[in-house]
């Protein structure tokens, strides 16, 4: 490599890496803000469809059609119904309906009768209007050229659908068997479980859950949706206020059970209808069964109601718990991520005809902690082989402590305890700190011991619960708290179990023991923690009695929790630890190569480039060195510095010197040329620059610390051994005194100069180069200096010192070499250059006649200098005669100088430019 | 190594020059280093103290902070948790970049650089001599805080389980390997730091500028974080996954992300550091 091309690299490397830099930049830039093609096109239009008992009822529903541009099989693609959450429309399933037809599916989303742009009422998945409306669908896609079919009217086309969209799929499924297949997440089985559950295993009528339902109620109530965008909702065709877009029945059964508490016979047959529970039988679709563990509204027991209701059909079902529903939200990542999965493997198999069968495999998640980096929730997935419903795979009993307590119901339920917070939904944080708070005296605790071994609950825990009332009725709240070292208690999810008592006796003695069956939960209680078994009168999220009480409740002590071992799921992420090992090894093996390449260039250095030169401390030969910004700081200089010899470089300032004497340390690369220390090509960190002692621009030390101390760490630096250093010489040389103790910082100029000579002359370096070393110094010290010098060059050691006064050199140095502007204006013997020249300074009283004179003796060349100064070039004529020719002539003579080569050259360069060259 | 010495002076042979204990007095000797180490170790006892009279005041907060400092005097785990979490942000950052930024400059901007690649120490080793001695004075730092914090807080408030507001308390055996485990990442998500300030430290002659600049960077890129509106591109930053150590916390460790900040700290610290070797062995020293 040579030292051009290294020179010039750093600027075109900067420019490339600046370069590289931008482009990569400009890329990401533009990778973030492009738009992807999308690979599928979409239309919307209004599609009416025959609704009611009688299909005879016209609806006009709003809907978008995705189709994959990429058809194969004829440019047929099967379908996907993909149904809307209650309050939703069309839009609010639009990511789930891009990706799937980014996936190859035809997907059909509509507005559902009752909400947005689509006309109707609100039937509450009426297997006569809703169920209806989407079986027109069906029969309107069967008739579309671009979806598949597997008869005349019946197209290939799975079902999907959230919550209120998830009951019609099951519906559908279950009242048409076009179906192929259907993924119902978040939704229920029996809303009259869900809307009045009763955990206790009586036949008396649960208790209302009046948060939820007037969520639900408000959100069809409301004319305008907040998902319809700037779309104008069709006028509300019922008169009634209260109701809203619901059909009538709907709303006087909500109205009904509102107010009371207490429904009747009409309300629970309307909420039966609007309930997949009666045709589960009938679905004869594979199923693919999502359901959320954060879910106060849906509850993991309405999956399985649904679960064992298809699976007794013989129909392939699969269950997946997710940590979100109704209460969490869409949950983390890693679970969006597995329901995404395991819902494109159920189409792509059932619907689409590709991939193996799935396996009906059990996956749930459970809450591992906090992701330190967005604050969402970390779960760990885990699978078991077969789906254990909500009595787990195993089970275990602990002993609950407690005495018989009286707790009291409030009047109105007020104020009451808070367990969750429906309908602000998304609030995953409340499951770690908690929202509980109950009310005192309107509660009863019973406490296990701490736990010996952590229990991964996977169901539903059971207790056995005996109460008393002087009413002969309670409405009690049964909740498991796990309760940590600290005593700080987290209720799971906010899931209460609301238990409504009939019949019972006024005294706790005459009590029965009745099971209550509390929500079914996903959880780790750690070793050490205790579980806490809440009875309490008063939910905020449930209606409660009127009139106020005051109940008698035991719990008996054995709480039952049921068990499973689930197989972690491998994380997706693991694969960043691959990563990471690459990246070390990577590293690693980088390094190792670089050391090596190092090692074999360290080893070219250490032998002579050039032998013949191994004897001569210095040789430079057609030195250039050109900045990148185009400056030429030493045009060519040559030269050579033998043993013995004091060589002073001598030039203005900026003439290079400094540019030079850095070149032969190592520490700037030459653009052209070579230096050669004892027949060794200089390049930075070259091993015989030990052999060489500097001083360049000036001393660099440690300001915090003394003389002494500066002198001992750098030689501690060169790792040559102590007694190397001829420590006391330098000391000498120095000639600090005590000021050697002192720290740097407080020298003088001078004294740090002396302190850098010193440290220069450690270990008596063959080749010693010093700039500018009496630079600060008092004249004594500079005859000192020079002594010094002088004798140093004795003993075969060399000097190179470089100055800009002619004194200096004159004085101190054997040869010269002078410079300017870069290059070499006179070289060799001091003796040789400040012999006398052939030129001589005359000062004259009379110039005119004194050139005159001069002219008639034959010189060669007479200048004028100042207004009474000539410089003659004599050319032989001895200054006597000149003299005497003058003074003959009656010019009177002042002064005659005799001058010196080594003057001529230095002032003939200084004269051309007194402004100097600039900083070189 | 059979570098055969003769090219250089009687016992001068590359590999021995600039050893690395020469550099650690060399650094040790420094103002700086002195105050940085010693006020590390002071913190811990500054926080003590703090909490010992901060008491009784704030009867009407009940805020955030006080159960933050509530935990924190809850025995001499969470005491030491406490003072990582509250240096980890800022004064790790600044004390990293200064040992890492100024150790190169600081020769520079004396003028003895030029004397120490002169004798000649090669290039390459005065550089991985800085980084190395710089890196150790970093961890020094690092643990004196931890240590000093684990023994002033057990001593005061006693040796009780690790807690936490977002997980299940750990008991003090695995509790103190967590509490190094998260020293560990602090340290490795330094490296950013110390690539950084190193970076700048060969690249300028001012040791204020390579200090103050890799600390500015590291903020740019913690505001550039909070942005969200970045989407993705902020996995890119190197302070994205800088609070991850908090995974360490919950019950079973989060480490998932714990390994992107590793990869991403390593990345951006070899790239820093390739650059700045790359950088010091061809540039001319002017300094």
């Amino acid at each position: 490599m040579s030292w051009s091309s290294r020179l010039r690299r750093p600027t075109r490397g900067r420019l490339v890496a600046g370069a590289v830099t931008l482009v990569i930049l400009a890329g990401l830039v533009v990778w973030a803000a492009l738009p992807d093609r999308v690979g599928w096109t979409q239309r919307d239009q209004m599609i009416t469809v025959m609704s009611g008992p009688q299909r005879n009822e016209s609806v006009a529903l709003d809907t978008r059609l995705y189709l994959p541009r990429d058809r194969d099989r004829d440019g047929k693609v099967p379908a996907v119904l993909l149904a809307h959450g209650f309050g939703g429309t069309k839009l609010s399933v639009s990511d789930d309906a891009e990706s799937l037809a980014e996936r190859g599916y035809a997907v059909l989303t509509y507005t559902a009768q009752g909400f947005g742009r689509s006309g109707g009422q609100i039937h509450l998945d009426s297997p006569d209007y809703e169920v209806r409306d989407a079986q027109g669908l069906l029969d309107w896609l069967a008739t579309r050229p671009e979806i598949q079919t597997d008869a005349a009217g019946d197209p290939r086309v799975g079902v999907v659908g959230g919550s209120y969209g998830g009951a019609l799929a099951l519906m559908l499924a279950g009242q048409d068997q076009r179906v192929d297949a259907i993924v119902p997440s978040i939704t229920w089985n029996d809303l009259t479980n869900v809307f009045l559950p009763q955990s206790a295993d009586t036949s008396a009528t649960g208790v209302f859950k009046k948060g939820w339902a007037g969520v639900f109620f408000g959100n069809g109530g409301a004319p305008a949706s907040l998902d319809g965008g700037g779309e104008a909702p069709p006028p509300v065709p019922t008169g009634n206020p209260a109701c809203g877009r619901f059909a009538a029945d709907v709303c006087a059964a909500y109205l009904d059970v509102a107010t009371t508490g207490q429904p009747d016979r009409s309300t629970i047959d309307l909420l039966r209808r609007s309930s997949p529970a009666a045709t589960l039988g009938q679905i004869k679709a594979p199923t693919l069964l999502i359901q959320g563990a954060v879910d106060t509204l849906f509850p993991l027991s309405e999956g399985d109601a649904n679960a064992r209701g298809i699976a007794a059909a013989g129909t392939p079902v699969r269950v997946a718990w997710f940590t979100g529903g109704h209460d969490g939200g869409a949950g983390p990542q890693t679970d969006q991520d597995r329901v995404k999965f395991l819902t494109l493997q159920w189409l792509d198999h059932y619907v689409k005809g590709d991939g193996g069968t799935p396996s009906d495999s059990f996956t749930y998640s459970r809450v591992a902690g906090f992701s330190a980096t967005d604050r969402g929730l970390v779960t760990n997935g885990y699978s078991d082989d077969t789906y254990p419903g909500l009595n787990g795979t195993g089970s275990t009993r602990l002993e609950l402590q407690g005495p018989a307590q009286p707790i009291a119901n409030p009047p109105n339920g007020n104020p009451g305890a808070i367990s969750s917070l429906p309908g602000t939904g998304g609030r995953l944080s409340q499951l770690l700190s908690g929202v509980a708070a109950d009310i005192p005296g309107q509660f009863a605790a019973f406490e296990t011991g701490a736990v010996s071994t952590p229990i991964n609950v996977v169901g539903s825990p059971t207790v056995r619960l005996r109460a008393a009332s002087p009413t002969g009725e309670a409405t009690l709240f049964v909740k498991l708290y796990d309760v940590d070292q600290s005593g700080a208690e987290t209720l799971s999810a906010g899931l209460v179990a609301p238990v409504r008592l009939t019949g019972l006796p006024a005294s706790i003695d005459q009590a029965r023991e009745q099971t209550v069956r509390l929500p079914a939960i996903v959880r780790r209680i750690e070793s050490g923690h205790t579980v806490r078994v809440v009875v309490a009168t008063t939910d905020q999220a449930f209606l409660s009695p009127v009139q106020p009480a005051t109940y008698t409740v035991q719990v008996s002590s054995a709480l039952e929790l049921p068990t499973v071992v689930g197989t972690p799921i491998a994380n997706p992420q693991t694969i960043w630890r691959y990563v990471l090992g690459g990246l070390l090894a990577l590293i690693v093996v980088g390094l190792a190569v670089v050391l090596l390449v190092r090692r074999r260039g360290l080893r070219r250095q250490q032998t002579p480039t050039d032998p013949e030169y191994a004897e001569t401390p210095l040789v430079v030969r057609g030195l250039r060195k050109a900045y990148a910004d185009g400056f030429v700081a030493v045009e060519e200089i040559s030269f050579t510095v033998e043993r013995g010899q004091v060589v002073g470089l001598l030039g203005p300032n900026g003439a290079g010197k400094t540019t030079t004497l850095r070149v032969l340390m190592g520490l700037t690369m030459p653009t052209e040329g070579e230096a050669m220390v004892f027949g060794h090509r200089l390049v930075p960190g070259s091993p015989v620059l030990s052999r060489v002692g500097a001083l360049v621009e000036g001393p660099g030390f440690l300001p915090h610390l003394t003389g002494e101390e500066n002198l001992r760490a750098y030689w501690k630096a060169t790792g040559r051994p102590w007694e190397d250093a001829r420590f006391d010489e330098a000391l000498a040389i120095a000639g600090l005194g005590d000021s050697i103790h002192r720290r740097t910082k407080k020298y003088s100029h001078g004294m740090r100069q002396r302190l850098a000579i010193a440290q220069a002359m450690l270990g008596l370096p063959e080749l010693l180069v010093l700039d500018e070393p009496t630079d600060g110094l008092d004249p004594p010290q500079i005859a000192e200096m020079r002594r010094v010098l002088k004798r140093y060059a004795t003993d075969g050691r060399a000097v190179l010192v470089s100055s800009h006064l002619l004194a200096e050199v004159e004085q101190t140095c054997t040869h010269a070499v002078v410079v300017n502007k870069g290059r070499i204006v006179a070289s060799g013997p001091v003796e040789d250059i400040v012999g006398d020249s052939p030129s001589v300074q005359l000062e004259v009283s009379d110039v005119p006649a004194a050139e005159r004179v001069l002219s008639e003796l034959g010189v060669r060349s007479v200048l004028p200098d100042g207004p009474s100064g000539l410089i003659v070039d004599m050319n032989g004529t001895p200054r006597s005669e000149v003299v005497a020719s003058l003074v003959r002539a009656g010019v009177d003579v002042d002064r005659v100088v005799p001058r010196r080569r080594l003057e001529d050259a230095f002032l003939a360069l200084v004269g051309e430019s007194t402004a100097g060259s600039g900083d070189r | 190594m059979s570098v055969q010495t003769e090219a250089g002076a009687v016992g001068y042979r590359p590999s021995r020059t600039m050893p690395l204990w020469a550099e650690v007095r060399r650094q040790a000797s420094r103002r700086r280093t002195q105050l940085a180490l010693g006020f590390m170790a002071l913190l811990p006892l500054i926080i003590l103290v703090a909490f010992e009279f901060g008491g009784g005041e704030d009867d009407e907060g009940g805020g955030a902070f006080d159960s933050l400092v509530e935990l924190a005097t809850s025995g001499g785990l969470n005491f030491a948790l406490f003072c990582l979490a509250v240096s980890a942000g800022f004064l790790l950052v600044v004390v990293v970049a200064l040992f890492c930024g100024d150790t190169v400059a600081s020769e520079a901007s004396w003028g003895s650089l030029r004397y120490l690649l002169a004798i000649p120490v090669p290039r390459v080793r005065l550089l991985a001599v800085k980084l190395i001695v710089a890196l150790g004075y970093s961890a020094l730092a690092l643990l004196t805080m931890t240590v000093t914090a684990l023994i002033a807080g057990t001593l005061r408030y006693g040796w009780h389980p690790l807690g936490s507001t977002v997980a299940a308390e750990i008991a003090p055996g695995p509790g103190l390997l967590r509490l190094f485990a998260i020293v560990g990442y602090l340290a490795v998500s330094m490296l950013v730091v110390a690539g950084l300030a190193f970076l700048l430290g060969v690249l300028t002659d001012a040791p204020l500028g390579a200090v103050g600049g890799a600390v500015m960077l590291w903020i740019l890129s913690s505001i550039l974080d909070q942005i969200t509106a970045l989407g993705d591109l902020r996995y890119l930053l190197p302070t994205h996954f800088a609070d991850a150590w908090q995974g360490l916390l919950s019950t079973p460790a989060q480490s998932d992300d714990l390994v992107k900040g590793a990869i991403s700290a390593v990345a951006y610290a070899t790239l820093c550091w390739g650059i700045a070797f790359w950088r010091f062995t061809r540039k001319d020293v002017t300094s």
